[in-house]
C-alpha cells in the first residue's frame, strides 16, 4: 500500500513544482520543458488513477505534439526577453495582490472542503465495469453518449483551421504551376508560334 | 432516446453544420463570391430558425441539450441576425476588395455554436459552444488582415478571450468536481441539497468567464479596442447575436444549474451589472470614435440586461430576453448606418465626420437619430421599452438590492444621455463637413427598417414579441 501513496506525492510534488518553474522560468524554452515535465508527471498519475489510455494520450498528444510545437514557435518567434520582463516591476503589486486574494480563497475554500467534506457525495468518477479495459470503455461511450460533443469538437476544430487558412494564405499571382491536362493537350500548334522575318528588321519580344 | 429522436432535436444544429460544409467545398471550389453563394449561406441560417421553430421540444443526448421554448426564442434571433451579418458584411468587403467566401461560413459556424450555448444542458455543451462561436469571432474581427487594427483588434480579442475561457472551464471543472456531474439537472440537485463553498467558488469562476465574452464591466477592456479595430459590419454582428448568446448562458447556467442559489448569485450580478452601466456611462464620454462611443453603449446596455438575469425567475428573464431582442435591432440598425456612410471613399467613424450630416444624407441622420433617443430610453422607442421591462422585472422584485440597482441604473442612463445627444446635436446642427458618398443601398435598406422598428413598428411588435419572451422565460429551471 505504501508504494502507490509514495508514487502519488513524487508525481503530485513534480506535477506542482513544474507547474510553478513554467511560470516563473525566465527563458521561454525553459517554461516549454518545464511543461513538459508536469505533462509527464501528471500522465504518471493517470496511470496511478488507472486510466492508462488517458495518460498514454497526454504523452502522445500533448508532449509529442503540442509540446514541441510550443517549443518550435518560441524557438521561430524572435522574442526579446529583455523587453517582456520590462513592466514586471511595474505590475508586480496589482498582480501579487490578485494572486494573493485568489490564494487566500483558494486555502480558505480547501480548508472547508477538508473539514466538511466535497458537496457531492457521488463524486467519485465512474469506475469502468469490471472486465473493461478503460480504452474500450472510452471508446464505447464517445461516439454513443457523447456524440454531440465529439462532433463539435470536430467543427471547432474546423474553425480553427479556416481561421488559420483566411488569415495567412496569399494567392501569389504569376506562380508556375504544373498543369497535367494542359502539358498533354499542347500541340505544335500552341507551342511553336512561326514568324516571318523581314530582311534587315529583326524582331523583339 | 433513439437516435432519431436525439437527431430531430438537434436539426437546426444539424443543418447549419451541414450547409457550412457544403459552402466551404463549395467556396474552394468555385473560389468567387456570387449572389448565388451569399443567399445559399442565408437561406441555411434561415433554415435553421425554421427549424427550431417547428421542431419537436425535448432533452437530447441524456440532457446534454435541451431544445424548449427559451432555446427557440434566442435562437430564432441569433440565426436571423447572423443572416443579416452576412449580407451587410458581404457588401463592404467586395466594396474594400477583401471580399472571401469564408466570411459566410465563419459567421455560420459561429451562429452554430451560439445555438448550442442557447439550449447547453451541461457544462460541456456550453464550453464547446462558446470555443466555436469565439474561435470564429476571432478570426472575423481579423478578417482585414492587412489592415493593422484590425489583426489588432483580433489578437486582442483572441488573447483575452483565451483568458476568459481559462477562467471559465477553471470554474467548470470546480463545479464538477463539488457537483459530480457536468449536466444542469444533476448541478441543480447537488446545489439544492448543498450549494457548499466550493460550488459557489466554481460558480464564481464561471461568472467571470461568461461576464468576459458579454463583456461587462470589470472585464470589458477588450471592447472598445475590438470594436474599433474589426471591420464595421462584423462589430454590428458583435454587438448583436453574440451577446445574446452570453446572456442565454447566463440565464441557462444560472436559471438552469442554480436556480436555487439566487441569494447568492444575485449580488455577484447586481454589482456586475452596476459597474457595466457606469463604465459604459462614463467612459462614453470622453470617446470621439463612433464605434468605440458604441462598444462604451453596448457595455452599458449589457448592464441592464444583467440586471433583468440578476432579478431572476420568470419575470427577470422575460425582460432579460426582450431587452436583447430590442437592443439587437437598434445596435444592428446603427452599425449599418455606419457602414453605409463614407466620405470620398473613407469611412466615416468620428462624430465630427457627422456634422451636419442631415443635410447631405437626410434619411440616415434621422435613422440615425432614432437609434440614439432609443439607446437613451426615450419613449415611445424601443429602447425605452427595453428598459422599461427591465426596470419594471427589478422594482417589481421586492428586494431592495435590486430596486436601489435599478435606480442607479437610470442615474447611469442619464449620464449616457450625453453621448447620445451630442451625436444629435452634430448631425442636425453642426456645419456640414462635406459631400457625403453615395450609402450602400442595402446597408441603408437595413438601417431604415431598423429605425422604423424603433419606433413605430416595435409597437405592434411587442404585441407578439411580449408573449414569446414570456413563454421563453418560463422554460428554464426545468433542465
Amino acid at each position: 500500500m505504501a508504494l502507490p501513496a509514495i508514487a502519488f506525492y513524487l508525481l503530485a510534488v513534480a506535477t506542482v513544482v513544474a507547474g510553478l518553474l513554467v511560470v516563473s522560468a525566465k527563458n521561454p524554452v525553459h517554461s516549454v520543458l518545464f511543461l513538459i515535465t508536469a505533462f509527464f508527471s501528471a500522465a504518471g498519475l493517470f496511470v496511478l488513477m488507472g486510466a492508462e489510455f488517458l495518460a498514454m494520450l497526454l504523452i502522445v498528444v500533448y508532449v509529442g505534439a503540442v509540446a514541441v510545437l510550443f517549443l518550435f514557435v518560441v524557438m521561430m518567434l524572435d522574442v526579446d526577453f529583455a523587453e517582456l520582463r520590462q513592466g514586471f516591476a511595474q505590475y508586480l503589486p496589482i498582480g501579487g495582490l490578485v494572486g494573493g486574494i485568489l490564494t487566500l480563497e483558494m486555502i480558505f475554500v480547501a480548508a472547508t472542503v477538508a473539514t466538511n467534506g466535497a458537496a457531492g457525495k457521488n463524486a467519485l468518477p465512474m469506475a469502468s465495469p469490471v472486465g473493461v479495459p478503460n480504452t474500450e470503455a472510452i471508446g464505447r461511450v464517445l461516439y454513443t453518449d457523447y456524440i454531440f460533443f465529439f462532433q463539435l469538437a470536430g467543427l471547432v476544430l474546423l474553425v480553427a483551421m479556416i481561421g488559420a487558412i483566411v488569415l495567412t494564405l496569399r494567392h501569389k499571382p504569376g506562380v508556375k504551376r504544373q498543369d497535367i491536362g494542359k502539358q498533354i493537350a499542347r500541340t505544335p500548334k500552341t507551342g511553336m508560334e512561326i514568324v516571318q522575318i523581314k530582311p534587315g528588321e529583326g524582331i523583339s519580344e | 432516446m433513439t437516435f432519431a429522436a436525439n437527431f430531430s432535436l438537434v436539426l437546426p444544429e444539424v443543418i447549419l453544420g451541414a450547409s457550412a460544409l457544403v459552402l466551404l467545398v463549395w467556396g474552394a471550389f468555385h473560389g468567387k463570391v456570387t449572389p448565388l453563394f451569399t443567399g445559399a449561406a442565408v437561406l441555411a441560417l434561415l433554415g435553421a430558425a425554421v427549424a427550431a421553430v417547428v421542431g419537436p421540444h425535448g432533452h437530447a443526448f441524456n440532457g446534454v441539450y435541451a431544445a424548449d421554448a427559451a432555446a427557440t426564442y434566442a435562437k430564432v434571433a441569433i440565426y436571423g441576425f447572423s443572416a443579416l451579418a452576412i449580407v451587410l458584411g458581404d457588401r463592404w468587403l467586395a466594396a474594400r476588395g477583401d471580399q472571401k467566401f469564408e466570411y459566410a461560413v465563419l459567421v455560420i459556424l459561429s451562429a452554430l455554436g451560439m445555438g448550442v450555448t442557447a439550449s447547453a444542458g451541461d457544462l460541456i455543451s456550453l464550453y464547446v459552444g462558446v470555443e466555436l462561436q469565439s474561435l470564429a469571432l476571432y478570426v472575423l474581427a481579423a478578417f482585414r488582415r492587412d489592415d493593422a487594427k484590425s489583426s489588432e483588434a483580433g489578437l486582442k480579442y483572441f488573447v483575452l478571450g483565451a483568458l476568459s475561457s481559462g477562467l471559465l472551464l477553471y470554474g467548470a471543472s470546480l463545479i464538477y468536481g463539488f457537483a459530480g456531474s457536468t449536466r444542469f439537472e444533476d448541478i441543480a440537485a447537488a446545489a439544492h441539497a448543498n450549494h457548499g463553498m466550493g460550488l459557489l467558488f466554481g460558480l464564481v469562476f464561471l461568472l467571470c468567464g461568461l461576464a468576459f465574452k458579454v463583456s461587462a464591466a470589470p472585464f470589458h477592456m477588450w471592447t472598445p479596442d475590438v470594436y474599433e479595430g474589426a471591420p464595421t459590419p462584423v462589430v454590428g454582428f458583435f454587438a448583436a447575436a453574440p451577446k445574446l448568446a452570453a446572456m442565454m448562458m447566463f440565464a441557462r447556467v444560472l436559471g438552469d444549474a442554480f436556480p436555487d442559489s439566487v441569494a447568492q448569485w444575485r449580488q455577484i450580478l447586481v454589482i456586475t451589472a452596476l459597474a457595466s452601466v457606469f463604465v459604459g456611462a462614463f467612459a462614453g464620454l470622453a470617446q470621439n470614435n463612433l464605434k468605440r462611443l458604441w462598444a462604451y453603449s453596448s457595455i452599458a446596455n449589457v448592464g441592464y440586461a444583467l440586471l433583468g438575469v440578476a432579478t431572476g425567475g420568470e419575470t427577470g428573464l422575460h425582460s432579460m430576453l426582450l431587452f436583447m431582442t430590442l437592443y439587437m435591432v437598434d445596435v444592428t440598425g446603427f452599425f449599418a448606418c455606419l457602414q453605409a456612410l463614407s466620405r470620398d471613399g473613407k469611412p466615416m467613424e468620428t462624430i465630427e465626420d457627422m456634422a451636419g450630416l442631415v443635410k447631405h444624407r437626410p434619411g440616415v441622420a434621422v435613422a440615425m437619430t432614432a437609434f440614439s433617443l432609443s439607446a437613451l430610453g426615450i419613449p415611445p422607442f424601443s429602447g425605452f421599452w427595453a428598459k422599461f421591462y427591465v426596470f419594471g422585472a427589478a422594482m417589481g422584485s421586492g428586494d431592495v438590492l435590486l430596486q436601489w440597482a435599478a435606480v442607479l441604473g437610470l442615474v447611469g442612463s442619464v449620464v449616457a444621455a450625453f453621448y447620445y445627444l451630442r451625436l444629435i446635436k452634430t448631425m442636425w446642427f453642426d456645419a456640414p463637413e462635406g459631400a457625403v458618398d453615395k450609402p450602400q443601398p442595402i446597408a441603408r435598406a437595413v438601417g431604415f427598417v431598423a429605425a422604423a422598428f424603433s419606433f413605430p413598428i416595435v409597437l405592434v411588435a411587442l404585441i407578439w414579441l411580449d408573449p414569446a419572451a414570456r413563454a421563453a422565460a418560463a422554460a428554464f429551471g426545468h433542465a
